[in-house]
């Protein structure tokens, strides 16, 4: 059964994003998404100074068999991207949670946090209860 | 699971590219039941079948397999079966899941006088046995001991007949590497899939899905029905020239192919690379300094090869310019590389 973190927030479309000290934030896919697409092959992400905006696509993610949009769970501006996938994109497979996270940012607006799921809201999307 | 023509179908097991390489380096075992067998019997069997097939059904012995695409009467491929001769009058054509019921209709359409055809295809299952270590695990079956012996020895696109639950075992797969196609009545196939599964654990085998089928097939240049292969496009525009009989004094689509033949093919299957670390999937348009070109029927990354590999239909002229795939709207170069991306190991 795919793992969720409960201190994560979620969107709808798979993403994760977890709220750091000093407005900076996290971004990767779940554990099920990861699950959904299997062998990721390579992926697009924005750069550094980049400025992702709340629910529009920021990059996409390709497995063998399909490809997927990100969308990003909060605005902000791309700090640090996760270089690492470059190389070894099933990172992402193999820890989506940690390693294979994609992008951290500094936010603009933290009540931005509030519009995504909670992890027991995303597990019911899944259809997944604990 | 995924929905494959109305088939509940195994995409993967454990991972795709793992049991991609499986299959390269030890074995993977497939359940490929989906696939259709329409029987032939009869004096007019094999008047019938040569009448649709455009490859050479009348050049076949007891015992062996054809590959064959049926076209339609403009040249466009209906489907691409296996024939199987039983003997002069008993013949197997295996289809694709999704052509099944139209190739049935289409035959009856065309049956030649002394000829019965019956659809076998709810009473026959099939496992594919496929990868380096497939003859040896196949020795070790328990179930089909009574024939290891003969299918030991066995060439390629031939088969032994079984008896009972074992239609045949063939040396025949879709992947480009040696194997085998074993034919079973359904009740069989369970104990057919445990009894290889245990034979072949300690040789690496495991089982692989449609996914790791599809991946398989394309590195070694295997066309896909409805990918490749469509009614649209004719078997000389898609590589397949080898299995078109122009000496065959007719066959359904003979004339259009003839003229073709004679005229030049408007389009031509072509491999290439993607430039970018993208993948250009089915149906991703084409262009050739900056027009319009065809259409990507297969691509993507290729697990044994390790690069982002297409097919394209495209206009003949356009073969040779500078290409491009437009992946979500925008232009990403693709350099042409030589078909097949890897060679078949199957008939080694």
């Amino acid at each position: 059964m795919p793992y969720i973190p409960r201190q994560l927030r979620y969107t709808q479309e798979h993403e994760w994003v977890s709220l750091e000290e000093d407005g900076m934030a996290t971004i990767g896919i779940s554990d099920f998404a990861q699950g959904e697409l299997g062998d990721i092959v390579f992926v697009e992400l924005p750069q550094e100074g980049d400025k992702l905006v709340q629910m529009e696509s920021f990059g996409s993610i390709e497995a063998v068999k399909t490809v997927s949009d990100l969308f990003a769970p909060v605005s902000g501006d791309v700090v640090a991207v996760n270089h690492q996938l470059v190389d070894a994109p099933m990172l992402i497979n193999d820890s989506p949670y940690d390693d294979g996270w994609l992008v951290k940012v500094r936010l603009h607006d933290p009540r931005e946090l509030e519009r995504l799921l909670t992890a027991e809201q995303y597990g019911e999307q899944i259809g997944q209860s604990d | 699971m995924v929905d494959f023509a109305g088939w509940s179908m195994p995409l993967q097991y454990d991972g795709l590219i793992k049991e991609h390489e499986r299959v390269r380096s030890a074995a993977g075992l497939f359940d490929v039941s989906h696939m259709g067998e329409l029987f032939f019997h009869g004096s007019g069997a094999l008047a019938t079948l040569d009448n649709l097939a455009t490859n050479d059904v009348g050049a076949l012995t007891d015992g062996q397999v054809l590959y064959t695409p049926l076209c339609n009467d403009a040249g466009g491929v209906r489907d691409d079966v296996l024939v199987y001769r039983m003997d002069a009058a008993h013949f197997m054509m295996v289809t694709n899941a999704a052509n099944t019921a139209k190739i049935l209709a289409w035959s009856r359409q065309h049956l030649q006088p002394g000829t019965q055809l019956e659809d076998g295809s709810e009473d026959v299952a099939l496992l594919a046995l496929q990868g380096p270590r497939s003859s040896e695990i196949l020795r070790r079956s328990r179930l089909l001991a009574p024939w290891a012996q003969r299918v030991g020895g066995l060439a390629y696109y031939h088969f032994v007949p079984g008896a009972e639950d074992v239609l045949c075992v063939s040396r025949t797969g879709y992947t480009g590497e040696a194997g085998y196609e074993i034919y079973v009545r359904p009740r069989l196939a369970g104990d057919l899939w445990d009894d290889l599964c245990t034979q072949g654990s300690d040789l690496g085998l495991g089982p692989a899905g449609l996914g790791a089928r599809d991946t398989l097939r394309f590195e070694v240049g295997f066309c896909l029905y409805g990918n490749e292969l469509t009614e649209d496009a004719s078997p000389l525009e898609t590589g397949l020239s080898w299995t078109v009989k122009m000496n065959k004094p007719r066959f359904i689509g003979r004339e259009a192919l003839a003229l073709h033949r004679q005229q030049g093919v408007p389009r031509q299957l072509i491999g290439f690379e993607m430039e970018d670390r993208v993948i250009a999937r089915h149906g991703f348009e084409v262009t050739a300094d900056g027009r319009a070109a065809g259409v990507v029927t297969s691509g993507t990354f290729a697990p044994t090869l390790g690069r982002s590999l297409g097919l394209a239909l495209v206009q003949r002229a356009d073969a040779a310019a500078r290409l491009h795939v437009v992946v979500r709207g925008r232009d990403v170069p693709a350099r042409r590389v030589a078909l097949p991306f890897r060679a078949s190991l199957a008939n080694t």
